[in-house]
């Protein structure tokens, strides 16, 4: 098999991985002329394809035979899909080829499970060996590893990798019994804590070189910097309270940099088991909105999930969502609040709070002081006070706040096969179905 | 009394002509800032109109130069008179926690252009595509060149990225208004190129088309989300661009077949020592 079939197999097999950060690996360049490349602060997205995915890192499998038989997988030992398998040289040439021309940021590779956990370990490691050893490669490496395989491995693995996972795939042992029989929710929150373990001693270590020595940079990092994970929603019956409650213990106990969620897709080779109809896409973006409240704003998972509400509302975003259930809460006096009550005001990020806080030291803000901050004051206005506005509290207390909020009818999707209408009368009359 | 400084289009320009300025108490609204490389004649000089004698030199935080930076770098006519009267302001005019007050109008005018110019900057670090064009004989090191065509003139600013990552290589990167290359000891900046002047392809290129075509999935089409973070007007330098249309065209009968997939049964479990101990401690517990 030529090498353009096996990348066009093997690409295909690893692309409903959701993960493509290349973000927060250690500083690293290679300006001393040896080897090739440079990681450190935001990862780079060098292209993006028609699903709107990043594409920053050669994302592939080493093989897509496998011993497993995850229902949700298109490389299940029960699919029929066509098998390949790349060489280690195979994979190290085509990195550097592509990170030469710019194409990517590095390499994440993951693998089938053939033989055993630790022989295939051993094979992706091989990858990660030559390009750091041979090439003195100092882009970007993520490496998917196995639960089972052993800790050494494991330990090996991190020692070449700026970023290792181990996917958690379905919230519950209920569904992995189900759908990924082979797979172990113990013994993969078991291997993450020992990777969690690894982080915390490598960063401890370089912390004290830095005190010996004064010498804030640090040639490689001694091990992975980061650990995160992906869990597939849409295959199982899983609420969002349940999801989200998983994600959340992972933060805690083994301070997971991501957790992806990843809405499962139909695949080419259909399992028995599986919903035919995928979950709505929507759903996925609400858990980011979700995962994002929980890591930055300071909220409680109970709080977006009520028990009686354990899925969130997917017409509104899941802060706004939390406001129209407490509205007691409001109005919230921008020129006053306190940071974390101004995390809570719908339609004000992280960044702009971070610029009022500044700002309103020295006079006090106004809603065109908000608008040139390029707050979306529609969103905010019922539920804040500025220097020159109040919001009507009628508002605030009718039933129709939630009717302002609701998205208007759906934007068409940009089709390249239709022409767009030509004038604005055109296009209104495209959205109304009317002559 | 107006002034009027006429400077080439760059940070290091403007920064040693406002510093002149500014030294002499020189009122903004009193500079007539005019772009040398955009004007036929050159304006004569007044070198003695200044009425003050000069200043100690006039400090500024760090902050406001690499605000200053990237504003430079945008195109917009009005760059550098705001610039300067957000220098005044700063310091003669006293007003020094400017910085931190994204609402005011010059900063908010100068934050737009600064962000603006670094999107760009980010775009050219993900968007420039080397070639292969040859190999140096005498050290063996590989010879590469890149097309790119960036919205404003960036090219000083975004060139140290490609020494860090790129160190061992000899590339040039071509843009209209500027090109730079480096030889493994230097950075060299050039007047623009035309894109004539830059191969059109590499062997690499349809590698490249096969494994973008193959991480797309089409049971998810976004285009909207794709294009917000890829504009298309840095398409025509992509050589994964060709193939967009083709992708999307096809996805719809993609999926429709993926829907009318008979389901596959499930297929026993092979014979294989390491999966019989996944399952046996699975009826264990
Ligand atoms: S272990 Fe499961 S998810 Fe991973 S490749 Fe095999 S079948 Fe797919």
């Amino acid at each position: 098999m030529d090498l353009t079939r096996k990348l066009e197999i093997l690409a295909d097999a690893a692309k409903y991985d959701a993960s493509c950060a290349s973000s927060g690996a250690a500083r690293k360049d290679s300006r001393d002329g040896k080897g090739i490349g440079s990681t450190g602060g935001m990862g780079i997205c060098h292209s993006y394809t028609p699903d709107g995915r990043c594409v920053s890192l050669l994302k592939v499998l080493l093989t897509n035979a496998c011993l497993y038989d995850c229902h949700y997988c298109i490389n299940r030992r029960s699919s029929n899909v066509q098998r390949a398998r790349f060489t280690p040289e195979e994979v190290v040439q085509l990195t550097l080829d592509f990170y030469k021309r710019n194409y990517i940021e590095g390499l994440f590779l993951s693998s089938g499970i053939v033989r055993s956990a630790d022989h295939t370990m051993e094979q992706v490691i091989e990858v990660a060996r030559q390009l750091r050893e041979v090439h003195h490669f100092r882009g970007y490496i993520h490496l998917k590893t196995i639960p089972e395989a052993s800790q050494a491995l494991i330990d090996k693995a991190g020692r070449y990798a700026d970023r290792i996972s181990i996917n958690i795939e379905l919230p519950s042992q209920q569904s992995l019994d189900r759908l990924a029989p082979e797979k172990n929710l113990t013994n993969t929150k078991q291997a993450m804590h020992g990777i969690r373990q690894r982080i915390d001693e490598s960063l401890e270590a370089k912390k004290a070189a830095r005190q010996i020595l004064n010498r804030p940079r640090v040639k490689a990092p001694a091990f992975a910097t980061g650990q995160s994970t992906q869990m597939i929603v849409g295959a199982d019956d899983s609420s969002d309270a349940l999801v989200l409650h998983r994600a959340d213990e992972l933060y805690r106990e083994v301070r997971l940099r991501r957790v992806y969620y990843s809405g499962f897709s139909p695949i080419p080779e259909p399992s028995v088991l599986l919903p035919i109809k995928p979950p709505p896409l929507v759903r996925e973006h609400r858990l980011y909105q979700a995962d994002w409240l929980l890591r930055f704003y300071g909220f409680d998972v109970g709080e977006l999930l009520p028990k009686e509400e354990p899925n969130l509302d997917l017409d509104l975003d899941p802060k706004l969502a939390w406001a129209l259930r407490n509205r007691a809460v409001f109005p919230v006096d921008i020129n006053r609040a306190s940071q974390e009550l101004l995390w809570r005001i719908p339609g004000l990020g992280t960044v702009n709070v971070a610029r009022i806080l500044a700002a309103r030291r020295w006079s006090r803000l106004t809603l065109a002081d908000l608008q040139r901050m390029r707050v979306n004051l529609k969103k905010v206005m019922p539920f804040i006070v500025a220097a020159d506005h109040r919001p009507r509290i009628a508002l605030l207390e009718s039933t129709h706040l939630r009717q302002h909020f609701l998205p208007g009818p759906r934007q068409l999707e940009l089709n390249f096969n239709a022409p767009p209408p030509t004038t604005p009368a055109d296009a209104a009359m495209a959205l109304s179905g009317q002559l | 009394m107006t002034i009027t400084a006429q400077i080439q289009p760059t940070f290091e320009a403007w920064r040693s002509k406002a510093r002149e300025l500014l030294r002499h108490g020189v009122a903004p609204e009193n500079v007539d800032w005019v772009d040398a490389s955009q004007t036929a004649s050159l304006l004569a000089e007044e070198p003695s109109c200044y009425q003050t004698t000069p200043n100690a030199s006039v400090k500024v935080p760090a902050d406001f130069l690499r605000l200053a930076a990237n504003v430079c770098a945008h195109t917009d006519e009005r760059r550098f008179d705001i610039l300067y009267r957000l220098l005044h302001r700063l310091t003669i005019g006293g007003e020094k926690h400017l910085l931190s007050m994204p609402s005011d109008r010059d900063m908010h005018q100068c934050n737009a252009w600064a962000r603006a110019v670094s999107r760009d900057i980010h775009k050219m670090h993900a968007f420039v595509r080397f070639r292969l064009v040859g190999l140096n004989e005498s050290n063996g090191r590989e010879q590469f060149v890149a097309w790119f065509e960036p919205e404003y003139r960036i090219t000083r600013l975004a060139a140290p990225f490609f020494e860090k990552r790129f160190a061992s290589m000899d590339w040039s990167i071509l843009t209209p208004d500027a090109c730079v290359s480096w030889d493994g000891e230097k950075l060299t900046f050039m007047p623009g190129m035309s894109r004539h002047d830059a191969p059109s392809a590499d062997a690499h290129d349809d590698l490249w088309r096969t494994y973008y075509r193959s991480i797309f999935n089409p049971a998810r089409l976004k285009v909207q989300a794709m294009q917000s973070e890829m504009p298309m007007k840095y398409w025509k330098n992509l050589p994964e661009a060709t193939i967009i249309h083709d992708l999307i065209g096809s996805s719809e009968k993609r999926v429709c077949t993926m829907i009318a997939t008979p389901e596959r049964p499930v297929k026993p479990m092979p014979d294989n020592a390491y999966l019989r101990t996944l399952h046996q401690r699975r009826t264990k517990s």
